[in-house]
This record gives structure tokens, C-alpha cells and sequence, in this order.
């Protein structure tokens, strides 16, 4: 059946009232169960939950064969937490047939494809897939297909019950003896651990996992004691080099700030550019670097902004601290300026998952964003957006807050240069549509501004201020002039992956891509 | 194959970027920045046994990108050296708007291009006189001789300085003030405007002084130079915010040529606009800016 962006999905999917995209907000005002976790009692008071392995922490929360276990991506690229628990719950109490429910794999969790291949690992949650992961995926050596869903996405599967947790497991910079994490304080520190948070309160296990136990009580928690079941102290959870960059530096290149000057130019020009404005960008080049132009017109307008959120790094801690951002909240933090920030500098605070994005809740702050500034691996001349799977149609990427984000906004920007490579970036097709061109506004690249037929308000804005713009159309084909239009990927029928739109229903599936042959 | 339309003598020049022609990177879209000119460098920027693929890619990015309103120079190699010829038919052949001669010292060196590029227009059929010059003065010797080189050729639309050679033969080095380069800048704008051709400003290699850019290109704008060569797109913006000219210089040149345009179909040569006397002397200084102010993007009129 074709959905709302065009995509066919296949019947087979459609099943337990699943249904395919019918645009944004379809779902709004529809009521939804939450799910609620069996969780163990602990009435008989307790010294310390501290076990001497991991391999007991998972007896002690009863690890079977065909659990879902559930991890967060805060150490990053740094990450050591899912393989050492994969290793103990396969390697060591000989578990089978499990699910991994991630906010985001990557190449630090290569050794998992390997359990993917040996049908040790059946089942893949996640936001973002890359690395050997994404491969062996792409090749259909999972048994399940994947189901890849944005940060907002996941929160909302979980707390409606489609995704069940039998054991979340914390990695976490810090924790006391009964469990209580915080993101700062030890030697792998992460700041937020956003992602964390709705893990603990629907999982019927939670284990922590640190490698720096402090003294009790670790206040104020990320994930609080009352969740926890068991505390494992190992050598080292992650590589704090990988885990956060030393400082996030604003591109010094000329394609990337040109870029940039003309987003802000472009958020200048709307009618949402007024004292206390909300914003979100991402730590791409040229996204970045929006940051540093931005303040220029906010100093020439005589402007603060109201708030600010997302994944969050220095630039945008700087700007707090210069008093031109009343307050950051964030769900993640970038580099060693943010993480060194949270929870210490006055009005940076930590939100959870669910607060920041989940589209099934109340009072996401991603409803109550102004501007987004984000990047794209393609975007069509639909708007729709992928940033999941290569131009040779492999999983490697992550939709994390985009499709959030995106559809939260008054304005979504997308930014990105005309062609990467030999890639064309503006295409007619993007080879997997994660976020759909209902929910984008604008594009800014190198060769020229796109504005979505879609929001005329915008058109007349940028007319208004003189910024020239071009259709998306003709930006394509100034892009295929230049590398050259790809022949389109050979797909055979079987399905490795699922997207699912924020809001549950399916935005597009992935196949597994055809071994390429020469003539 | 694009085709380019036949290259304006004079036209706006206020910003003239360096790219070398050995690095495709850079050179398949440096018109997206909006400078003016792209000069695409087959001389220092390119390695000695690189010549040849610096030629190829030239002439293949000259014959296969559409660069737009953006006028497209190459800066072949010096006299002195066995590469020229060659330089300038693969110039020639791809279709390129000019040629800088570098290292150019009298009116004999432009007359030995100028044939050069003849016989090249002859040979891959492109139209006579099509592919314009322009003089790079890189010696105290090419200073001196400024005039006769500037007024050496039909084809010459203009001479620029090269401070680092020319540093080097003075044994100066760049000063805050422009001291060491003031007399040969003064020598070269009035040789310039005497042969009626236009001037440009030597590249600011400080990418990080910005402040120091800044008094350089205002020093330029004061003297009459009608651009300045730059060796980064960061250093665009500014030329053309400081070459543009004001609001209110905008307004006042519109004042004056509709005024002059009124008295003198009414048979008036002299009048006053806001109490200061005008003739015709006025006139073209204030059309100029006009012209500049539309190129510039800043007045739609029709005056001129």
C-alpha cells in the first residue's frame, strides 16, 4: 500500500493495527494505553545492589533466551557498555534469539554484528545503524527486520507498549552503591543521559553499569535508585575520547559558513525571529556555524533567545553563558564544554527522551520549537529528507531528532551542500525517506535556497527581505548537471528494515540491496 | 560544451579570486561565493611537473562548468618560462574571458601575448579579439612602465600589482599603513586611468587579520583602485560592502543627473542641487556611481 510520501509498504507489515504515514499530526488527538513494567520489589532494606559481574546482574534479573535488552548511546563512538553486556548474556549464560532496543548503534558495536550473523541477536530497535551493524542488516542476516525510530519515536513505542524492555541497562558515569547515575563526576563522562531515562521507568529490570562508584547518595540523579535493580562496577564503560570531542570548533570552511550566513539570513527573515525565540541545531559544519551568524542578528535586532534544546555543544553553552540564551535543556551533550555545563551552569538543564520529543506525550519541547537547523544525507525534490541509508542503499545512518524536530517546528531548515562528492544531494528520489516533506520548510545549500511550495508564508518572507530562492527542481538538476544522475538501486522484495514515522505508523521500509553485477 | 557569452572589456571587477587550476575541488563552483572574477592560476600555485594536468583540468572545467555572470581569467606563466605558449592556447581553446600576464614589465611582453593569442584564435577558430588582457606589474620595472603596458593593446582591460615579488625587489615588507607599496599603487592608478583601463589591488595574505584587511581595502577604495584580488571567500563580503557606495551618495548622484538632464534640455549648463554647484563636469562621476549602485544590487533605476 502506498503511503502519504509515495512509498510502498508492504501489506505483510500492516498488521495489529499498524498502519502506513498519512501526513503529519494524523494522529493527533487519538488516545494511547500505557504500558506498565512487572517490577520486582525490594521492601527488605539493602545495603548495596553492587554484583561482582555482569553475568550475575543478568541472572539476578532473570535473562532469558528471546529478551529485549535496552541501551542508550550517550559514550557515543566511545560506547564499551553493549558489548560487554551482548558478550556476558551470549558468550557467558548462552542466551539466544534477544533484541537489542538502542537509541543508536555504531561502530563501536561492531563485534554485535557478529552475534547478528550467528542468530545469537534476532531483533534490532534503534535510532541510528551504522558500522558493521548496518551491513550485516543490509545483507538480511537479521532474522526480524530492523525497526529504526526517531528519538521521539522511541519513547513513544515504549511507553505505548509496542517495545517491552525486560532489562534496560545504564551506562553510567557515576553511581552509588544502590544506583543512582549521574552523567558527570567520573572518568567517562557523557553530561545528559536523556536517553536513559524513559528506559528506567518502563523496563522491568534496570542494571547499571559504572566505572566510578561514589558515595551515596548521588544527587541530583539522571536515573534514580527507585528504578534500579542491580549495580555492576567494571574496569571502564567507554573511551572518553570518543565519548565527547574536546570542544566542538565552528568550520572555518568557506562552503560551510556561506552556507550558514544564509540560514541565518533565512531565520532572520520569518516572523518567528522576535525576542525569545526557541532554537535547535545540529553539530554538522554548517549547521554549527548557523550559531555564529545568528548572533549577529540577534545583537543587530536587540533579541535574546527564549530557549534552546537538542543534542547540545559548546557554541551554544557559550551563548548561555554570555546571557544571549535564557536556557538550554538538553537530551545529550556533543563535547566536553556541554558536558562540563549541565546541571552547573545556571539555567542548563537535562530532559529526558520523552520530554524532548516523543510526539504521543503532552508537552514535548520539540512542539515548542521556532527554528530547527538540520543536515541531510539526501532530500528530494518532495523535501523528503533521508538520513539513513547510503547512496548505495546500506544502512548507515540515524534519524535521531530530525523527523522530531522537523514536524515540531514552526521552521525546519535543512542545510546541506548541492552534491558530496559525486553524490548528488538534491535528487529526485531519496534512496529512504526518514523525514517527510510535509515537515520541511526550507533548504539552504551552496548553489541556491529551496522554499517547500508548501509554506507560501515563507516564500513572501524571504521575497520581503530580498533573499533570492529557487525551486527545489531546479536545484536537482543544476545537481545532476554537475555528477551526473545515478541509476536507481536494484532492491529484491525482502525487507530489512522498517522506518517508522514518529508517530508509529510506517514512513518506509528498507530492502535488501541487490549484489551489484557488471555487464 | 558551454558556451560563453563574448567577454565585456569593461565591466564590474571589484573582486578577482585566486584558485589554483591543478585542484578541481575548488575550481568546478568557485562562482558560488559571488566574486566577480575567478582567476584560475596555472603559475605559482601550481608545481612545476603539475603544469600539464593543471592545463587539463582548466581546460576541461573552462569547456564543461557553467560559471555564470562570473568572468573567468587564467594567469599563465611567466615569459621567462618554456610553459606560456602552451598556456595560452589551452586559454584560448577552452573559451576562457582573459588572460593575465604575469610578470610583465613593457609594452613588448603585452604585444607578445597579444600575438600569441592571435594565432591561437586563428588556430581553434575561436572570434578575433575575443580574449581579453590584463597586465600583472610585479617589478619596479613593470611600475615604470606602467603606461605604455596598460595602453599596449586593445585587449588590455586592466593591471594589477603583485606585492610579494614586488616587495622583493624593493626589500620592503607589508606595512599597516601601505607606506611601502604607496608610491607604486599611486604610479600604477594614474598610469591606469591616463591609458582609461582599470586597476586592482594585490592579494592580503593575512587571513586571520581581518582588522588589518579592512584598512587595506578602505586605503584601496580611497585611491581609486577598482578592485582587489583575494586569495579567500571569506574575504569577498567585505571589498563589496566597502566598494559599494551609500545610501546617500546613491541618492545624490540620482539628483544630479536628473537635474542635469532637466537645465540642460532647458538650455541651463551650471545649476545648484542642495547648494552646491554643478556642470557637466559632474556627470559622469555620478553616473558611474549609478552604475556601480545597480551592479552593486542596491538601485534599480533608469537613468543609466
Amino acid at each position: 500500500m502506498k503511503n502519504y510520501v509515495g512509498r510502498d509498504i508492504p501489506d505483510a507489515l500492516l498488521v495489529n493495527g499498524k498502519e502506513v504515514y498519512q501526513g503529519k499530526n494524523y494522529m493527533d488527538g487519538k488516545y494511547i494505553k500505557k504500558a506498565s513494567p512487572c517490577t520486582r520489589r525490594y521492601e527488605k532494606p539493602q545495603e548495596s545492589k553492587i554484583v561482582e559481574t555482569l553475568a550475575d546482574a543478568l541472572r539476578l534479573c532473570g535473562a532469558k533466551s528471546g529478551m529485549t535488552f535496552s541501551f542508550h548511546h550517550h559514550l557515543r563512538d566511545g560506547d564499551f557498555v553493549v558489548n560487554m553486556v551482548m558478550k556476558a548474556a551470549i558468550e557467558e549464560l548462552g542466551l539466544d534469539n534477544l533484541t537489542i532496543a538502542a537509541t543508536s548503534l555504531g561502530a563501536a558495536h561492531d563485534p554485535v554484528a557478529e552475534y547478528i550473523t550467528e542468530g545469537k541477536v534476532t531483533g534490532i530497535q534503534t535510532s541510528g545503524i551504522r558500522g558493521r551493524i548496518g551491513e550485516v542488516v543490509s545483507k538480511g542476516l537479521l532474522k526480524t527486520p530492523a525497526i529504526i525510530r526517531s528519538h521521539g519515536g522511541r519513547p513513544r513505542a515504549i511507553e505505548g507498549g509496542e517495545v517491552h524492555i525486560d532489562i534496560a541497562f545504564v551506562a553510567a558515569p557515576t553511581s552509588d552503591c544502590v544506583g543512582n547515575c549521574r552523567g558527570i563526576g567520573g572518568k567517562s563522562n557523557c553530561g545528559s543521559m536523556g536517553y536513559a531515562m524513559t528506559d528506567a521507568k518502563y523496563a522491568d529490570h534496570v542494571v547499571v553499569v559504572t566505572d566510578c562508584l561514589v558515595d551515596f547518595p548521588n544527587v541530583p540523579a539522571s536515573v534514580e535508585a527507585i528504578d534500579v535493580d542491580a549495580v555492576v562496577i567494571v574496569d571502564s564503560i567507554g573511551n572518553p575520547k570518543k565519548i565527547a570531542s574536546a570542544a566542538a570548533r565552528i568550520s572555518q570552511n568557506p562552503r560551510d559558513l556561506m552556507m550558514a550566513e544564509n540560514v541565518a539570513k533565512v531565520i532572520a527573515a520569518t516572523p518567528y525571529f522576535k525576542e525569545g525565540f526557541s532554537f535547535q541545531t545540529g553539530v554538522g559544519g554548517p549547521s554549527l556555524a548557523a550559531n555564529l551568524f545568528l548572533e549577529k542578528y540577534m545583537d543587530e535586532r536587540g533579541i535574546k533567545m527564549g530557549w534552546a534544546i537538542g543534542g547540545i555543544c559548546g557554541p551554544m553553552v557559550e551563548m548561555l553563558k554570555k546571557g544571549k540564551v535564557g536556557k538550554v535543556i538538553d537530551v545529550q551533550d556533543f563535547d566536553l564544554d556541554a558536558v562540563n555545563s549541565i546541571n552547573q551552569t545556571p539555567n542548563h538543564f537535562e530532559m529526558s527522551a520523552s520530554q524532548y520529543a516523543n510526539p504521543a506525550n503532552k508537552g514535548a519541547f520539540v512542539n515548542k520549537l521556532d527554528f530547527v537547523v538540520l543536515a541531510a544525507l539526501e532530500i528530494d525534490t518532495g523535501f523528503n529528507v533521508n538520513v539513513l541509508t547510503g547512496s548505495d542503499g546500506i544502512l548507515r545512518g540515524a534519524p535521531g531528532g530530525h523527523p522530531d524536530t522537523a514536524a515540531g517546528s514552526k521552521c525546519c531548515i535543512i542545510v546541506t551542500p548541492l552534491i558530496r562528492g559525486r553524490m548528488a544531494t538534491v535528487c529526485e528520489h531519496v534512496v529512504t525517506v526518514t523525514t517527510p516533506g510535509d515537515c520541511v520548510d526550507v533548504l539552504v545549500t551552496d548553489y541556491g535556497i529551496a522554499v517547500n511550495p508548501l509554506r507560501p508564508d515563507l516564500v513572501e518572507c524571504l521575497d520581503n527581505a530580498g533573499i533570492p530562492h529557487v525551486s527545489i527542481e531546479s536545484l536537482k538538476k543544476k545537481a545532476y548537471s554537475l555528477v551526473g544522475r545515478p541509476d536507481d538501486l536494484q532492491w529484491e522484495d525482502k525487507v530489512v528494515a522498517i522506518l517508522e514515522a514518529r508517530d508509529g505508523t510506517i514512513l518506509d521500509v528498507v530492502r535488501k540491496i541487490k549484489p551489484y553485477t557488471i555487464d | 560544451m558551454i558556451p560563453r557569452p563574448k567577454p565585456e572589456r569593461f565591466r564590474l571587477r571589484r573582486t578577482m579570486i585566486f584558485m589554483s587550476a591543478q585542484k578541481p575541488g575548488l575550481i568546478k563552483d568557485a562562482y558560488i561565493y559571488g566574486v566577480d572574477s575567478i582567476m584560475l592560476d596555472l603559475e605559482d600555485a601550481v608545481a612545476e611537473n603539475q603544469k600539464d594536468a593543471a592545463r587539463f583540468s582548466l581546460y576541461h572545467a573552462l569547456k564543461t562548468i557553467d560559471y555564470g555572470d562570473t568572468e573567468v581569467i587564467v594567469r599563465i606563466n611567466g615569459l621567462d618560462t618554456p610553459h606560456w605558449q602552451e598556456d595560452i592556447r589551452v586559454c584560448v581553446a577552452g573559451g576562457a574571458d582573459g588572460i593575465r600576464i604575469a610578470k610583465c614589465e613593457s609594452a613588448q611582453d603585452v604585444k607578445t601575448v597579444e600575438a600569441a593569442v592571435e594565432a591561437a584564435e586563428k588556430e581553434f577558430g575561436v572570434e578575433a579579439g575575443r580574449t581579453l588582457l590584463m597586465a600583472a606589474l610585479e617589478s619596479p620595472k613593470g611600475i615604470l612602465n606602467a603606461y605604455e603596458i596598460c595602453s599596449a593593446s586593445d585587449r588590455m582591460f586592466g593591471v594589477a600589482i603583485s606585492g610579494g615579488d614586488f616587495r622583493k625587489c624593493m626589500q620592503t615588507k607589508p606595512t599597516p599603513d601601505g607606506i611601502d607599496m604607496l608610491v607604486a599603487r599611486g604610479q600604477m592608478i594614474m598610469a591606469a586611468r591616463a591609458a582609461g583601463v582599470q586597476c586592482f589591488d594585490t592579494v592580503f595574505t593575512n587571513l586571520d587579520d581581518m582588522a588589518g584587511y579592512e584598512a587595506e581595502v578602505r586605503q584601496n577604495k580611497a585611491m581609486g583602485f577598482d578592485g582587489k584580488s583575494l586569495i579567500n571567500p571569506k574575504q569577498i563580503r567585505l571589498v563589496h560592502e566597502i566598494f559599494a557606495p551609500t545610501e546617500k551618495e546613491i541618492m545624490q548622484a540620482e539628483k544630479i543627473v536628473r537635474a542635469y538632464r532637466e537645465q540642460s534640455a532647458a538650455g541651463v549648463g551650471v545649476f545648484t542641487v542642495d547648494g552646491k554647484m554643478i556642470d557637466i563636469a559632474f556627470i559622469p562621476g555620478a553616473e558611474r556611481t549609478l552604475k556601480l549602485a545597480r551592479a552593486c544590487g542596491l538601485w534599480e533605476g533608469n537613468l543609466v
